[in-house]
């Protein structure tokens, strides 16, 4: 970099810095603290690069999307959503409840006969106006996504709007199809689909929920996160320039009471939810003894297992996407570390220096690594959780870097010294937190990974093939990321084993959970 | 109990004229390729359809279904790393096996079901046919619900099947052999162990199957064979926090919604009760797939190219 870069990246940060102090200063490669070496600091400094708000218009409130309208709720409740990143109220939204799920359930009864008798070709041509829309739209529903979840532009960017228009694409073209699936000549719908979505992906999980539910002829009530609302209310719209026909998709905000009373309703035939282990549970509890037919995407506590042949640089990148990416809120966040001892310190070191030059701060900075935490209820969650880490007696060490004053923030963590029976190696903590464990063995690395009730993900590191495929077969989990990690494709079907849920969404597999088959 | 006379009559009792005395069978547990009594001690009168004693079953505990889990646990990962195409030999043997012990079986299904010697051979028969059906499919259903996916970037992605794990079966209560053997095959085809409650009205023949199953390669543990009080033992294995599924065939309405409950728990796949109206009508993958777990494999395709980097 010339002396000149440096000089104009320097005063770059520091108005940047008086601006508001939202873009963190980053550390120097060996500099255990950011301020310690401004000199070497200034290397990795970046001019803010803000995306602009202007691209997206929030209303000051939104109502319930039921049968084609928006409408406030039946008791006139509303609540109010905010930017992580800032605190900022973006907007206000009409909270669903009891009430408001009956009639949502009985407008997507109503739209049941038509939508399925629908010839497959014009569910499918639907689905590609909106999968359009959505392509044409998507700047404006990434930053809308940025400013409602509080992770980073580049994420909304370029992984979650480009894998939302694909997914409507990919189920666009199964709906006229359906007889060569592979589940029989004719499958049938299964009829109103009742799903709850997270807030870590909104618009992504509403995507892997909505398209494969409409592509196959049922109609949905979604209830989008309570904290991350949006994105799901702009996709009403979507669906009313795409002139789907009403009470098809009906889209309810609100909190686990609404969740609850969608899959308690009667007249739901098929429950998908997305979400913790523990909510699993219950709605398993829930639908027991009735015909609906339930899918489950749950927690995780996903091991990456790093060989000692591995491409070390390649592993941390690697290693860093899978716990840092959307804030480690990811359910198949390679959130524990398994690393051969014999590269555990040089591993280490690499991972350091590589968190330390990361970038928190404003999430619509184009050039920010690390965005906010959700809600003050994660970010609490998750600060809870690394206590408990101290004080079981692991070693915690945090990337140097400013958190911004306002908003939700937690920087990127990491913990040696873990055991098999420290709560951090344990839990999912869904938060930018790494638990780092060793072995010695791939035996040793295969017992440790499977040593949870979950059984989502998995990364292997190495540059041997038939370690991989070994390793691979014996890992009980539903996606094992060979030498990379957190890659998602609609034509990949993606579910857990165990506590991870059951059911598969993407590709052929995610068709099953709404045919009555 | 004073049918056993009528029981005696059939079977033949010694006389003065020298017919011979038979010999009773002592129906055991089939657990961990052994066949134990129940660890309690218990056991209960198995009568014909029409009130006729014909032996005593062991009255299983909820120890004996412990026990079963541990068993098939221990058993579970020898038979899902076995080749396909050795479990579906081992399959196949099973089907020979009870091709040569197919009077037997017909005597014990025709006196369970109270159907003529010939009804109980054809359900016999169609029992047969159903291993050999499951025995070709061992190693097709990867290739039938697996394969790669064509994702949009530079990755090899393939999805396979993996069986789920261990199986709590409760097998129909009708059907005594020819719906066991329905339930049962697909779980051990797919790979997975099994822990089945028999019949609790009639579960001479199932306890039978364990001796077939002994002596058709099919390693202990992989199937176990309990019989009692459907409810008392399909409570613990529902329950269970190293079961993995569970097939509800064999529970009415409400033992099925109060199972499906205690079977969240650990987030069990339940496979839900359905009726069936013939059991030999020919299956389709669904018992086989409600078992099967997915995963999908994902590996950078690298270039050729001078970038240096296969990543």
């Amino acid at each position: 970099m010339s002396k000149k870069n440096k000089k104009t990246r320097q005063a770059a940060v520091a108005s940047a810095a008086e601006a508001g102090g939202t873009l963190a200063a980053t550390a120097a490669a060996t500099a255990p603290v950011a301020h310690a070496a401004p000199e070497r600091a200034s290397a990795f400094a970046y001019a803010p690069a803000p995306e602009s708000r202007a691209v997206v218009d929030i209303a000051p409130s939104y109502g319930l999307f039921i049968d084609g309208e928006f409408t406030e709720a039946a008791d006139g409740r509303v609540f109010k959503t905010v930017s992580p990143a800032t605190e900022e109220v973006l907007s206000e939204v009409a909270q669903a409840g009891e009430a408001d799920v009956d009639r949502a359930v009985k407008a997507a009864r109503k739209a049941f006969g038509v939508w399925s008798a629908l010839p497959g070709a014009e569910r499918a041509k639907y689905l590609f106006r909106i999968a359009r829309i959505i392509q044409e739209r998507s700047r404006e529903l990434a930053v809308l996504e940025t400013l409602d979840n509080g992770k980073p532009i580049r994420e909304t960017r370029d992984a979650d709007l480009p894998l939302v228009a694909a997914h409507f694409f990919y189920y666009a073209g199964w709906a006229d199809k359906l007889d060569h699936a592979g589940y029989g000549a004719h499958p049938r719908p299964l009829g109103v689909a009742g799903q709850v979505i997270p807030w870590n992906f909104p618009l992504l999980m509403l995507a892997w929920k909505i398209a494969p539910a409409l592509a196959t002829g049922n109609t949905v009530v979604l209830k989008p996160a309570e904290t991350t609302p949006l994105s799901a209310l702009f996709f009403a719209d979507v669906c009313r320039r795409a002139g789907l026909p009403r009470g098809v998709v009906n889209i309810l905000p609100g909190y686990g009471d609404a969740g609850a009373a969608l899959v308690a309703h009667p007249d739901v035939d098929k429950v998908a939810f997305t979400g913790s282990t523990a909510v699993g549970k219950q709605i398993a509890r829930t639908v027991a003894g009735t015909r609906k037919k339930l899918t489950l995407e749950l927690g995780g506590k996903g091991a990456n297992i790093v060989f000692d042949d591995a491409p070390i640089d390649q592993a941390v990148e690697g290693v860093v996407n899978g716990i840092f990416f959307n804030q480690g809120q990811v359910c198949c966040a390679g959130s524990r570390l398994l690393v051969q001892e014999s590269i555990h310190d040089e591993l280490l070191d690499s991972l350091k220096r590589r968190l330390s030059t990361l970038r928190l701060g404003d999430p619509l900075d184009k050039n920010t690594d690390i965005g906010a935490i959700n809600s003050a209820e994660q970010l609490a969650r998750i600060t809870s959780l690394v206590e408990q880490g101290e004080a079981e007696g692991a070693e915690r060490w945090s990337a140097p870097c400013e958190l911004p004053g306002n908003g939700y923030w937690f920087a990127p963590t990491l913990f040696t010294g873990v055991t098999q029976a420290h709560t951090v190696a344990r839990d999912e903590i869904f938060g930018p937190v790494l638990s780092v464990l060793t072995f010695r063995t791939p035996d040793e690395a295969v017992a440790k990974a499977n040593n949870t009730p979950y059984g989502l993900s998995a990364g292997i590191w190495t540059e041997k093939g038939s370690r991989i495929l070994a390793v691979a077969n014996r890992l009980r989990a539903g996606v094992v990321w060979s030498n990379t990690f957190n890659k998602f494709d609609p034509t990949s079907p993606f579910g857990g084993y165990k506590e991870s849920g059951f059911g598969r969404e993407g590709g052929r597999h995610g068709l099953e959970a709404y045919l009555d088959v | 109990m004073s049918e056993k006379t009528d029981k005696n009559a059939k079977t033949g009792t010694a006389d003065g004229a020298g017919r011979r005395l038979s010999v009773f069978k002592t129906y055991k547990l089939y657990v961990g390729g052994k066949f134990p009594r129940s660890e309690s001690g218990r056991v209960y009168e198995v009568t014909d359809s029409e009130g006729h004693w014909l032996a005593n079953a062991p009255l299983s505990s909820r120890k004996d279904a412990r026990d079963a889990v541990v068993a098939a646990r221990k058993a579970f990962g020898g038979w899902a790393g076995a080749t396909a195409y050795n479990r579906g030999q081992v399959l196949y043997r099973v089907a020979e096996m009870l091709e040569g012990r197919r009077e037997q079986f017909a005597a014990e299904v025709a006196d369970a079901e109270g159907l003529s010697r010939d009804e109980a051979a054809t359900q016999v028969d169609a029992a047969v046919d159903r291993w050999v059906w499951y025995a070709g499919w061992t190693d097709k259903i990867a290739q039938i619900v697996g394969g790669g996916n064509p994702v949009a970037g530079p990755f090899f992605n393939l999805s396979s099947p993996e069986p789920t794990g261990v199986v709590a079966v409760l097998a129909p209560q009708e059907s005594s052999f020819l719906g066991l053997v329905s339930v049962l095959a697909p779980v051990i085809a797919t790979g997975n162990t099994a822990v089945v409650i028999a019949s609790e009205r009639a579960p001479l023949p199932a306890l039978s199957l364990g001796e077939v199953l002994a002596t058709s390669d099919v390693p202990g543990g992989v199937v176990n064979v309990l019989s009692g009080r459907t409810a008392e033992i399909a409570a613990p294995l529902a329950a269970h926090q190293d079961v993995n599924a569970i097939d509800l065939a064999g529970a009415g309405e409400a033992l099925a919604k109060e199972l499906e409950i205690a079977a969240a728990d650990n987030l069990k796949r339940v496979l839900r009760p359905q009726p069936v109206d013939d059991w030999a009508a020919t299956p389709g993958t669904e018992r086989m797939t409600a078992f099967l777990e997915t995963k999908t494999v994902w590996h950078p395709t690298g270039s050729l190219g001078a970038s240096g980097s296969a990543y």
